[in-house]
């Protein structure tokens, strides 16, 4: 079970904002879906290895040849919190 | 001898290179070559973390990480990938940078040094393959920031993190550890250490045997030593007050050269890794045979064969292989048929001693010349010819110039843009050896005209010699042999 | 003009009269929806049209016009993703699929509306409100490209590109009474199409005919060196239009028709497979006994995918940026002010399921059900060249009526994210109708074996007149 602490620590992880009541509800909503997922502890998955990919592919790779880039000014485009060519932020901490 | 290690000095490094030889970024085709760009000029959909884009690996990069792992003596991975790191800040357009989790693609390799009592070997945890995030720029100083700027030029560059052992047992063996390391890297031409960030090392160190701290954010190389030094005698200094040394990070401020503890975060980080889904692992096994073909003569390697081929001591034959473009250099110079000998000691000794004392570094050689770029100002930058080189070599050895005219030469090189052979610098200088007529006839005259000094002299004050043979050397401008002029005046006195 | 045509026919149309003529008639009819399938159209289709007019009509697609699921890059056009935070976001950069289409001259009308970031099952998250299913406006038109799959059904764009993640073409393909097919993972490129969940999706074409689909997939499908993970498939699937499935052996697979399937749904797509056995086609029972834990597992890989994905919808590059006295707070602000409720919600479960001490019990066991469900299909189609079975198990539900659950919602996935996690092609044809309301036959096939699920879909189709019929709400 998620309790309102987790709520809040994964929301601190995924940069989300969440009021006090948020919480509560999320952590209603979550459990729900939780317990849902919670079905498949009932499978034995011991010997079975993971599928990441169902393509087996591997060294899929590109050679080291330059191509061009973006304008600076394409860059910039879809921001307006710019600043002698750069992204301009809020200070970090 | 045995060092005994006697604040018991543990230090172990994580090393970040960029891998700034390749002409493109990790994952996508923006140039590497960034370094004098205007902000946000080597950026594409994929390095900017666009909605859509997807990464495609650059093969150089998995070829430059075998060769390291090969060169450091450790095991390639048979089958490797990538993870995703995932946190928040700024530099990271996506929100997470692809590196390496638990399948690194080199790991248990190591590499010896000269230690505090002899060759000393430094475990290599592991190196990885991962990608450089963007460089910020803070309004104001950290501290007080009003705003921060983001440049994503570097952001997806290549980089390699290496994980040694906690093997070093002082901060000098870690700045030998890096400069070998370093030397290595430029060996295999998968990276110019002389580019600005291409190395950054974050250190933990712990003192007797104890609580290890991290110190991050190294930039430069000498910093590292610095940067330790203190941090040694800050955790010393906390137990010799009956403290105790707590487990945290800090970070070393290069202006004051003094480490200061972070911030701590108000929640710990939880990185998430998981396989990135974009890219397909890799099974390398089958290469590996083809890349070592490739690798070039190492550094150890280079030195025994410096000394058996070209008859020179372990000294100059270490430091003439401290860097691939000097031992290259060396070699071409030796190529043309100089005395090897005194080519070492002009190279080893005189250029290179003369380079270190102007923080000049080696950054080129082109079979043709050595360049070399200033350590801090990259506009100061020069170069020297090979041939150049024979013909000082040449020179002296024939004993048409003096020592002291030849290290004048070489100054003389290094500081001016001026292409001019040795012989025309020693024209314009007049550095030629004196004629021994001019200088015997300087000496008579000395010794007509100091009295004094000779009587002294013939009544057993050393120092009067000197002074004699000063008087010499001044009248021929510097250009006699004071040894030749020390014996003509002993001969011409005391017979 | 007809509302409803085929490429074919939209081709005839073009050489009798003009791309420009076609594409004006189709934006004419997109000025009178009543279903809000579009979030933009394109002011530069016209002249667009125009171009290939002068040009000569070359190329497969030479005129045709298509609508676009809004988190497919279009340069130029603003790629909402149907959220908030991708406000004002105009890539500066092409999908592969799209530079494919602009190679063969089609005309891009617009971006049709979708679940925020391509999660849900009814287009009832999108920021720019819900799609209404033309064949009944208070239902949904499924999703989450239900606005790719509405506009075909409504007659307001001839085809559509959607991209399906767990059922995201096929399900509004049921629901909407159209084509939709999921090809196999690997053969269309993903490139410019905005992640949900990178392991599990495809781009995939939506059209009112089996042909219209094979014609699309000739031209989108295919190696693309900017996508890791594309394959070379060469297929040519306008090839596999065969009508004869003398000989075809079809699996059906219990476990999709579990219990709260509609049992006029589990009817009609019998009657399918009844209509393929009088064809030629032979059938049998199979078992795939994980199918049930399918979803949990995909649920759970597709949240884990999505937090990282999304992670980069910050505020700092592009999109809605809230105000914050720092960095930090700015990002959080900006992500619990971006996104809707839903993707939160997705958000953090796939935090929750990647984080310390959660990895394995939710992630790794995720990965490892995922090996056991692709071994179900693994083994049955050994047996057998397709399975058939119920693309949705109820038909079109009402606006509103499951949106307040979650988990209700996810359940409508039951027989659709099987089939992503194991990559291989599945294609939904309409099959039959209840109270009006259009169902939907899946046809999965082998990996890269699109020939033989075309094959099935396109005979069963051309034996039969469901495909034919249109919804009178937009007539």
């Amino acid at each position: 079970m998620i309790t309102k602490e987790d709520v809040e620590h994964i929301g601190w992880l995924a940069r989300i904002e969440i009021s006090e009541q948020e919480t509560v509800e999320y952590m209603e909503k979550l459990n729900s879906v939780l317990g849902y997922f919670g079905q498949l502890d009932e499978l034995p998955t011991k010997d079975v290895t993971p599928t990441y990919h169902v393509a087996e592919i591997y060294n899929v790779f590109r050679d080291d040849v330059v191509e061009e880039c973006l304008p600076q000014e394409v860059v910039l485009a879809n921001t307006e919190h710019k600043q002698d060519g750069a992204f301009r932020v809020p200070k970090i901490g | 001898m045995v060092y005994e290690n006697p604040d018991g000095v543990r230090i172990g490094l994580e090393i970040h290179i960029q891998l700034n030889k390749l002409k493109t970024k990790m994952f996508c085709g923006c140039s590497t070559d960034y370094h004098n760009a205007a902000p946000n000029t080597h950026t594409c959909p994929v390095c900017l973390g666009l909605p859509g884009a997807l990464p495609v690996l650059n093969k150089k990069v998995v070829e430059a990480a075998i060769k390291v792992g090969l060169a450091l003596e450790g095991e390639i991975a048979e089958e490797t990938q990538f993870h995703r790191k995932n946190y928040f800040y700024p530099d990271l357009p996506k929100g997470y940078q692809i590196t390496q989790y638990d399948f690194p693609i080199v790991s248990n390799g190591k590499i010896v040094i000269e230690g505090e009592d002899g060759e000393h070997t430094v475990g290599i945890t592991r190196a990885h393959m991962e990608e450089d995030p963007g460089k910020l720029v803070h309004i104001g100083s950290i501290e007080k920031s009003k705003g921060v700027l983001i440049d994503y030029n570097r952001s997806g560059v290549s980089l390699i993190e290496t994980v040694t052992e906690p093997d070093m047992r002082s901060p000098k063996e870690a700045r030998r550890f890096l400069d070998k390391f370093r030397n290595i890297l430029e060996y295999l031409d998968v990276f110019d250490g002389n580019l600005e960030g291409a190395m950054r090392v974050d250190a933990n160190v712990s003192v007797h045997w104890g609580t290890r701290v991290e110190v991050k954010n190294i930039s430069s190389h000498k910093g590292v030593e610095r940067a330790l030094l203190y941090e040694i005698m800050r955790q010393k200094n906390v137990i010799r007050r009956g403290g105790k040394v707590s487990q945290e990070t800090r970070h070393f401020d290069e202006g004051r050269g003094v480490t200061l503890s972070m911030r701590t975060k108000e929640e710990a980080e939880d990185y998430r890794y998981f396989r990135e889904p974009d890219l397909m692992p890799m099974r390398i096994t089958d290469w590996i045979p083809a890349v070592k073909e490739t690798l070039p003569e190492l550094p150890d390697a280079k030195r025994t064969r410096f000394i058996e081929q070209y008859g020179i001591t372990d000294m100059h034959a270490k430091s003439l292989t401290s860097k691939i473009m000097l031992a290259d250099f060396y070699e071409g110079v030796c190529a043309k048929g100089v005395d090897p000998k005194i080519a070492a000691t002009w190279t080893a000794d005189v250029f290179l001693g003369e380079l270190n004392y102007r923080d000049l570094a080696i950054s080129s050689y082109d079979g043709e010349k050595i360049g070399f770029i200033h350590a801090k100002d990259p506009r100061i930058k020069n170069s020297i010819k090979v041939s150049d080189m024979v013909e000082l070599v040449n020179l002296f050895a024939e004993g048409k110039i003096s020592d002291r005219a030849a290290v004048e030469v070489i100054r003389t090189m290094l500081d001016t843009a001026e292409e001019k052979t040795p012989s025309q610098i020693i024209e314009e200088k007049g550095l030629f050896k004196a004629e021994d007529d001019l200088v015997t006839k300087a000496v008579a005259e000395t010794i007509a005209e100091n009295e004094a000094a000779v009587q002294d002299y013939l009544g057993g004050t050393e120092k009067s010699l000197n002074f004699l043979v000063g008087q010499v050397m001044k009248k021929t401008k510097g250009t006699a042999d004071a040894k030749t002029a020390r014996d003509l005046i002993i001969k011409e006195l005391k017979g | 003009m007809a509302k409803w045509m085929s490429v074919a026919q939209v081709k005839e149309k073009i050489e009798e009269n003009s791309a420009e003529e076609v594409t004006a008639q189709y934006l004419e009819a997109i000025g009178k929806s009543k279903i809000n399938g579009y979030i933009t159209v394109s002011e530069k289709a016209l002249e667009q049209a125009k171009k290939i007019d002068a040009e000569g009509h070359n190329g497969p697609l030479a005129g045709i016009p298509i609508a676009i699921k809004d988190n497919i890059s279009v340069v130029g056009l603003p790629n909402s993703c149907g959220s908030k935070i991708l406000e004002g976001y105009i890539p500066p950069f092409n999908a592969h699929v799209i530079e494919k289409l602009l190679a063969a001259g089609a005309v891009i009308l617009g971006k049709t509306n979708m679940d925020e970031f391509a999660m849900g099952s009814s287009t009832e998250t999108s920021y720019f409100g819900p799609t209404a299913n033309p064949w009944d406006l208070e239902r949904v038109p499924g999703g989450s490209s239900g606005g790719s799959a509405a506009v075909v059904a409504a007659g307001e764009a001839p085809f559509a590109l959607g991209s399906d993640t767990g059922g995201s073409v096929r399900c509004p393909a049921a629901f909407c009474g159209v084509v939709g097919l999921k090809p196999t993972y690997g053969s269309v490129s993903r490139y410019g199409v905005v992640a949900y969940a990178n392991s599990l999706e495809q781009v995939g074409p939506l059209a009112n005919n089996v042909t219209d689909i094979a014609v699309l997939m000739d031209v989108i499908a295919g190696y693309d060196r900017k996508d890791s993970t594309s394959i070379d498939s060469k297929i040519e699937y306008q090839k596999a239009l065969v009508e004869d499935v003398k000989g075809l052996k079809i699996g059906v697979p219990k476990e999709f028709f579990g219990e709260g399937i509609h049992p006029d749904v589990e009817k009609a797509v019998w009657n399918a497979i009844h209509k393929c056995e009088d064809l030629g086609a032979s059938w049998e029972e199979v078992s795939m006994p994980h199918i049930k834990y399918a979803l949990a597992s995909y649920y759970i890989i597709a949240m884990s995918e999505a937090s990282s994905n999304l992670a980069r919808f910050d505020g700092t590059r592009y999109g809605y940026r809230a105000n914050g006295e720092n960095w930090h707070a700015m990002v959080s602000k900006t992500r619990a002010d971006g996104f809707g409720t839903e993707v939160k919600r997705r958000i953090l479960l796939g935090t929750y399921a990647l984080s310390a001490g959660y990895h394995d019990k939710y992630y790794l066991k995720a990965l490892k059900v995922r090996t056991l469900v692709k071994q179900d299909f693994d083994r049955a189609l050994s047996k057998v060249d397709v399975l058939m079975a119920p693309t949705m198990p109820n038909p079109a539900f009402k606006i509103g009526e499951k949106i307040e659950d979650p988990l209700t919602l996810y359940l409508s996935d039951v027989n659709t994210c099987p089939i992503n996690l194991a990559g291989v092609p599945s294609l939904s044809v309409p099959c039959g109708f209840t109270d009006g309301l259009p169902i939907g036959l899946q046809i999965m096939g082998k990996p890269f074996d699109e020939p033989a699920v075309l094959r099935a879909a396109y005979t069963f189709e051309q034996n039969t007149d469901y495909h034919t019929k249109r919804p009178s709400e937009v007539a």
